[in-house]
């Protein structure tokens, strides 16, 4: 495969982003769906060109293919350049985010009819984005140096505002865009500051470099742990981690295939992968993995709480992905205390360290695209996300429904479906990394089994309780183009889990496997994973008594532990705390107030001061320009006469 | 007692001073013109006294002075315009009274 293939992977959408803008905008008629079928082109071509890619890399010697890098800047003899690395992460991640873009990209084209016909809106503006989107997200794959990532890393958070915003008109809709962006700008600013730290240490960008000298110890000490730790608040913001995870489920605003993307395949999965791709640098630190840990599995606990109690079925979701990510994020730093606990941290251990993590990134993907785009099935049906407005539509859309449970399923972790494999391999590193990480994981597998059968149940069972506009009054199933997608993502997410059975997934990402890591047989040796699965049947259980047949009462409940709920359903506060508290009070109050005084009184102040100061002197010097012309020829000629005094004495 | 450079430079420079002294001092501004020609003229004195004494093989001295004439000749010619000029809109040829740079 010639290595101009690898670059088409990553061109073919942006030739379509260009086209669209370019050609299809001013030539096409508003309704024409061109531009959804020039993007669906092109990311099919991605996509065969990624399996192509996935098959080469498996067949390859250490699964890495060399490929030539491109002279990007040069300044004086310091060269950037511009290269692919391409490994068995990148291959992995190439193939899920092709898959799903494409998926998502069908889909839309049934999903954004409604919008054309009804409100105005256009193909070409949204597939433009959306092509951009998948764009950034597969350059960032690619990249083989910290730059080149931090470039692309932007664009997806630029494309991520841009289609959240994409009901710019509807003011919830900007002010979530913008809180998006400006809330993964906070992790961003980490991030740049460890890509100067670690180029100040180490005078490089590739991240391969960078591997090394961590391995050999030309990386280390403070310098690295801060490193580490910058590049993970990044990843914070991206992935929304707490506490920068506020951004995620306002996200909501934008189309509900633009979640379906941001959720699985692009964006949220960037600050994993970034993590995931950093990890030989951030295995050499304890201090850093833990903290990855941690956060991950506090992220985990904390956001399936809050998806608990919501009753819009998209916000559900997002609690979800959140708790899902704080998954992966403890998967890879768990896999990175258990490395260090061995002592010997080498390359090839952390690239396989990574496997876990990776592995839940990928089955997640498919699921979780697979939710929204049901959730958004079930939107055209009855107009509505909220769940209480729902109900029964099991009947009236068998398809929506099965998928929607098969997809349910697999995210409560259910055998044997993929996100049984790779939540119990979590699991497992969880418990080698940290006992107390490790419950909060358990008590998450059960609360996620709950909150998605709270959704199917008050979804899809019982009797419909919305209609009352006219036009929803009788849902019906989506059409063709919308359901097949959905049965697409349903098949992966049964099947993919089944890759990492014998550990082939595991061997992929890595030669190594240390003692602890390896524990893709755990199923036959340890009863961790029979107890996770009979806590997620649990609270599915849970779920039917109090939704499905309703033996207990939700809302008996929730008046009991009226406190709990309260902080719950208002997300424990925290839009409230960074608004009033942070924003209002410390940033505008006092920070900003105070800022405000260093500027009008020291640095206005010193300006001032310079200018006043030249006019007093002026006014005092002035005095010395009589307008007498006689007497400047006296000075001229004192002047001159004491010079030629000096230079007699001097002589 | 001949008569050597030195005492060439001595009227040159005793002319030179009486001459800025004058064009420092006088309160009319012809008397000031006029003191500017002395203090030229010395300059004229110096200059042909040194091309003869140093230099004789060399003109230029005398070259310089010749021009320095040609240009005190149109010097005088502009200055005395200006004055006049000066004399009809102000009425005054006091060079302390000249001054609308200032005000």
């Amino acid at each position: 495969m010639p290595s101009q293939a690898f670059w088409l992977i990553f061109l073919l959408p942006v030739i379509s982003f260009v086209l669209i803008a370019v050609l299809v905008k001013p030539f096409t008629r508003r309704d024409s769906p061109v531009a959804g079928y020039i993007t669906i082109m092109a990311i099919t071509g991605s996509v065969i060109l990624s399996i192509w890619t996935l098959a080469e890399v498996l067949g390859a010697p250490h699964h890495e293919i060399h490929v030539p890098d491109i002279t990007w800047v040069v300044i004086g003899d310091f060269t950037i350049k511009m290269g692919i690395i391409m490994d068995s992460l990148t291959a992995v991640m190439l193939v899920v985010v092709t898959v799903v873009s494409l998926m998502v990209q069908i889909y839309s084209l049934g999903y954004m009819e409604h919008f054309v016909h009804h409100d105005g809106d256009t193909y070409t503006r949204y597939y433009a984005w959306m092509s951009l989107f998948t764009a950034s997200m597969l350059g960032l794959i690619i990249a083989d140096n910290l730059l080149m990532m931090f470039v692309f890393w932007e664009m997806v958070g630029l494309c991520s505002y841009l289609l959240i915003g994409y009901w710019f008109h509807k003011p919830s809709a900007a002010n979530a865009a913008k809180k998006a962006f400006i809330v993964t700008r906070f992790g961003d600013f980490g991030f740049l500051a460890a890509i100067l730290v670690l180029f100040a240490n180490t005078g490089t960008f590739d991240t391969a470099q960078l591997s090394d000298m961590a391995a050999i110890g030309l990386l280390g000490g403070g310098a690295l742990t801060w490193a580490a730790i910058g590049i993970f608040s990044g990843a914070m913001g991206k992935s929304a981690q707490f506490p920068l995870h506020v951004w995620l489920p306002d996200a909501m605003e934008g189309p509900t295939p633009v979640s379906a993307l941001i959720h699985s395949a692009t964006m949220v999965s960037a600050g994993v992968f970034l993590v995931a791709r950093t990890f030989p640098i951030f295995a050499h630190s304890i201090e850093a993995v833990t903290l990855v840990a941690a956060i991950g599995a506090f992220t985990a606990i904390f956001a399936a709480s809050m998806g608990l109690v919501m009753n819009d079925i998209k916000r559900v979701l997002a609690y979800s992905t959140i708790s899902q990510l704080g998954y992966m994020m403890l998967a890879l730093g768990a896999a990175g205390i258990v490395l260090n606990h061995e002592g010997h941290v080498t390359i090839e251990a952390a690239k396989a360290a990574v496997a876990i993590g990776i592995f839940h990134l990928f089955t997640h993907a498919f699921f979780k695209s697979l939710l929204f785009l049901g959730s958004g099935s079930v939107n055209h049906a009855t107009g509505t996300f909220d769940m209480r407005l729902m109900g029964g539509l099991r009947k009236v859309m068998p398809w929506t429904y099965i998928t929607f449970l098969i997809g349910s399923l697999s995210l409560a972790g259910i055998w044997p479906l993929a996100g049984f494999w790779s939540k119990d391999e979590i699991l497992i590193t969880a418990l080698d990394g940290n006992k107390l990480l490790f419950v909060l994981a358990m008590i998450t597998v059960f609360m996620t089994a709950f909150y998605m059968f709270r959704v199917i149940f008050m979804t899809f069972h019982g009797e419909y309780r919305g209609g009352e506009s006219e036009e929803y009054s009788h849902p019906h199933e989506s059409s063709k183009v919308m359901v097949l997608p959905l049965v697409f993502l349903a098949v992966l997410s049964v099947g993919v889990g089944w890759w990492n059975l014998g550990g082939n997934f595991a061997k992929f990402m890595g030669e190594h496997h240390p003692h602890g890591v390896n524990l893709f047989n755990v199923f036959t040796s340890s009863p961790w994973p029979i107890i996770s699965l009979l806590l997620a049947l649990a609270g599915i259980g849970l779920a039917y008594l109090m939704y499905g047949s309703k033996l207990i009462s939700a809302e008996k409940i929730g008046a009991r532990f009226k406190m709990f709920y309260n902080a719950l359903i208002n997300k424990y506060w925290f839009d409230e705390l960074y608004e009033n508290i942070i924003v209002k009070k410390v940033l505008l109050g006092g920070i900003f107030a105070g800022l405000q005084e260093i500027d009008a009184n020291g640095v206005d102040g010193m300006v001032n001061s310079t200018a006043s100061g030249v006019f007093g002197s002026g006014n005092i010097v002035r005095r010395l320009q009589t307008g007498q012309l006689q007497l400047y020829g006296l000075f001229i000629g004192l002047g001159a006469a004491v010079i030629a005094i000096v230079l007699f004495i001097v002589n | 007692m001949s008569i050597g450079l030195e005492h060439y430079l001595v009227l040159s420079a005793v002319l030179f001073a009486i001459g800025l002294y004058g064009a420092l001092s006088k309160r009319n501004t012809i008397a000031i013109l006029l003191c500017i020609e002395i203090m030229l003229n010395a300059v004229n004195i110096a200059m042909v006294a040194f091309s003869r004494y140093v230099a004789s093989e060399m003109l230029t001295g005398h070259v310089f002075a010749i021009f320095i004439m040609a240009v005190a000749a149109a010097e005088a010619a502009v200055g005395l315009a200006i004055i006049i000029a000066i004399y009809r809109q102000r009425g005054t040829v006091d060079p302390t009274d000249i001054d609308s740079m200032k005000r």
